[in-house]
């Protein structure tokens, strides 16, 4: 959660500096993600709203190649195809972040009904935001869940915003996690910013959908430090006295509270972890700015299986004058 | 070689791939024990069990979305819309999802799925079992686009789409369903997605059309001939990726070209063919490129046949 942490307020840092276009982070929000994701095992898969690079970097992606997302350049895998926070992770059991909200609900549905009929035994975890709750990709895809009874474990995080809009303007109904109740499945609430509460729920809801007794909806309520993006302004419809309600709530530093009082963390540790966070970061971010961009040509890969003829031809005129 | 009309013969092609691809799943709304409201998957349900005919609750995004899954898995999903006309509710899956995972991801990941859909009117179903949408597809980068308009082609390009490794839109045109059977090899065989059929070779005038205006272009074919006007129509079969070698060799030959089709004139396919084949044999037209295509409004119930 504190690497996360530190690796996010570096990259808002580069946002401002204008290194890189973007960000989309998760301040206030590493327990809902990071304990999460400990709750899940390495065969369970992952697919992911747009806030979870921690659980990404948590099962394995090379730092660089995140970072070669947020700079569109030649080390991210998924060739500088997306914008600044929408990264792929197959070889970590991650999908792939799109914009359209909510779009990864039914997939996770019918990815986890194609696990169960090949007995894989895996559990297919979404995550997505309290805004997402309102869409009909949400509704259809726990309707499914409910009705195919799929191993499945829908990771809401509630930040209280869905950009400029508080959870009032979203849904009348008292948790987001009632709603579970309407598709027949599981639906249970956790406070997110503790993160022996939010590991237990989840890794419960994991054994109910291995345990194949269908899915479970998991409200972790949070609170979102900071605005939606990069690009948001939250004084605009934000009070001061609720951004410091939230930050008095901040998950990083109850934990750390916590593993205090067990003896479990020291002042020592934390100051070795955040020097090794910083010090990679800064040989990273040499190596993402000398890196070069993704080819001209290698936009026209990847539309198709393989290349037809039309793209042949425009690739060939891109090329020309170029 | 049995007697099969068109909706026989997609359920004939969903059967044999079913049966020699276990990965094939098949998933929409009254698939199961009806098999369809036309009935295009009658008797897979029984034959391949609830797990692979999957009945599912009314909502087309889930129905795409969730295929995208399957596919995203490995499993060869083909999800029913029930009328092309319900096809919007799961627009964002198609276009954004569906269309796109290849490319956003790298090629990390694939979406090997076929979409199939009934297309167009002429079974008097108003503005709502009538439409022909098809261009909004061929829009979209990373999606394929097929039309039959004979038993014989439905059949081996349905198995085409189901082996191939993109998603693919299988337009079935509903008002050749129940139309005149013809012989359909009872085994496996596939025509090759991206190329058009010469359904009659003529001197003057190219006709392209597909799905039912096939028909409809061979009649008028057949009924100028006798007036001394030799058409030469071409069914695209599949529209996207196009064929346009075999266009463009047509068109070089009659110098003539009109394009067929059901959908409005605006942005309709047909503007598209009109423009890529003005600009290849410009030199060799004698007349302009026409369009006989549906009005520019929506599909009505009275007068249908008028519009079409």
């Amino acid at each position: 959660m504190l690497r996360t942490r530190i690796i996010d307020e570096q990259v808002t840092g580069w946002q401002r500096q204008g290194r890189i276009r973007f960000h989309i982070g998760s301040l206030g929000e590493e327990c809902c993600i990071i304990a999460s994701a400990c709750a899940l095992r390495a065969s369970d898969w992952i697919f992911p709203s747009y806030r979870e690079f921690g659980a990404l970097l948590m099962r394995g992606m090379p730092l660089r190649e995140y970072l070669g997302n947020l700079f569109g350049n030649a080390h991210d895998p998924a060739k500088g195809r997306q914008m600044p926070d929408h990264y792929t992770g197959k070889p970590f059991n991650f999908g792939c972040v799109s914009s359209p909200i909510a779009t990864q609900i039914p997939q996770a549905v019918g990815f986890a009904y194609a696990s169960r009929l090949r007995n894989e035994g895996a559990v297919i975890a979404a995550y997505f935001g309290d805004g997402a709750t309102s869409s009909g990709e949400f509704h259809a895809g726990l309707t499914l869940a409910g009705v195919l009874k799929t191993p499945n474990v829908f990771l809401l995080r509630n930040n209280g915003w869905a950009i400029s809009c508080p959870n009032e303007r979203q849904c009348a109904v008292r948790a987001l996690s009632d709603k579970a109740h309407g598709y027949g499945i599981r639906g249970v609430r956790c406070d997110g910013n503790n993160a022996e509460e939010t590991y237990l729920t989840v890794l419960e809801a994991v054994e109910h959908a291995a345990h194949g007794r269908g899915s479970t909806l998991v409200e972790m309520v949070a609170s979102r430090q900071g605005g939606h993006s990069t690009a948001d302004d939250p004084r605009l419809y934000r009070s001061p006295e609720e951004e410091a309600r939230g930050l008095k709530e901040d998950p990083v530093a109850r934990l750390r509270q916590r593993l205090r009082l067990l003896e479990a963390w020291s002042d020592d540790e934390e100051h070795q972890l955040r020097q090794a966070v910083a010090e990679e970061l800064v040989e990273e971010l040499r190596e993402a700015e000398l890196a070069s961009p993704p080819t001209l040509e290698g936009l026209f890969d990847d539309v198709y299986a393989h290349l037809p003829e039309h793209l042949r031809e425009q690739r060939e005129k891109a090329l020309r004058f170029a | 070689m049995t007697e099969l009309n068109l909706v026989q013969a997609v359920n004939a092609a969903l059967r044999a791939e079913m049966r020699r691809d276990e990965r094939v799943v098949i998933l929409g709304e009254d698939v199961g024990k009806l098999g369809g409201v036309f009935r295009a998957t009658r008797g897979l349900y029984e034959e391949f069990g609830q797990a692979r005919v999957i009945d599912t609750p009314l909502a087309e995004n889930g129905i795409i979305g969730a295929a995208i899954g399957m596919a995203l898995h490995g499993l060869r999903p083909v999800a029913e819309i029930q009328f092309s006309d319900f096809i919007y509710p799961a627009f964002d899956q198609i276009v954004s999802e569906a269309a796109k995972y290849r490319y956003r991801s790298g090629g990390q990941f694939a979406v090997p799925m076929v979409i199939r859909a009934p297309i167009g009117g002429g079974v008097a179903g108003g503005m709502y079992h009538s439409q022909s949408p098809e261009a909004l597809f061929i829009h979209t980068p990373g999606l394929k686009v097929v039309c039959p308009s004979t038993p014989y082609d439905a059949k081996g390009l349905l198995i085409s789409a189901m082996r191939d490794e993109d998603p693919v839109l299988f337009f079935e045109p509903k008002r050749l369903y129940r139309g005149r059977p013809m012989p359909v090899p009872g085994e496996d065989y596939t025509i090759p997605l991206g190329r058009a059929r010469v359904v009659r070779p003529g001197r003057d005038v190219t006709l392209v059309a597909w799905g039912a205006m096939v028909v409809e272009a061979f009649e008028t074919a057949e009924e100028l001939a006798p007036l001394g006007v030799d058409c030469e129509v071409i069914d695209l079969r599949t529209l996207w990726p196009l064929d346009l070698v075999s266009l463009e060799q047509s068109t070089k030959k009659t110098g003539r070209l009109l394009v067929v089709h059901e959908a409005p004139l605006t942005c309709g396919f047909g503007a598209e063919l009109v423009a890529l084949l003005s600009q290849r044999c410009f030199d060799y037209l004698r007349a302009p490129p026409e369009r006989v295509t549906g009005w520019d409004i929506p599909f009505g119930y009275a007068r249908e046949l008028d519009y079409l």
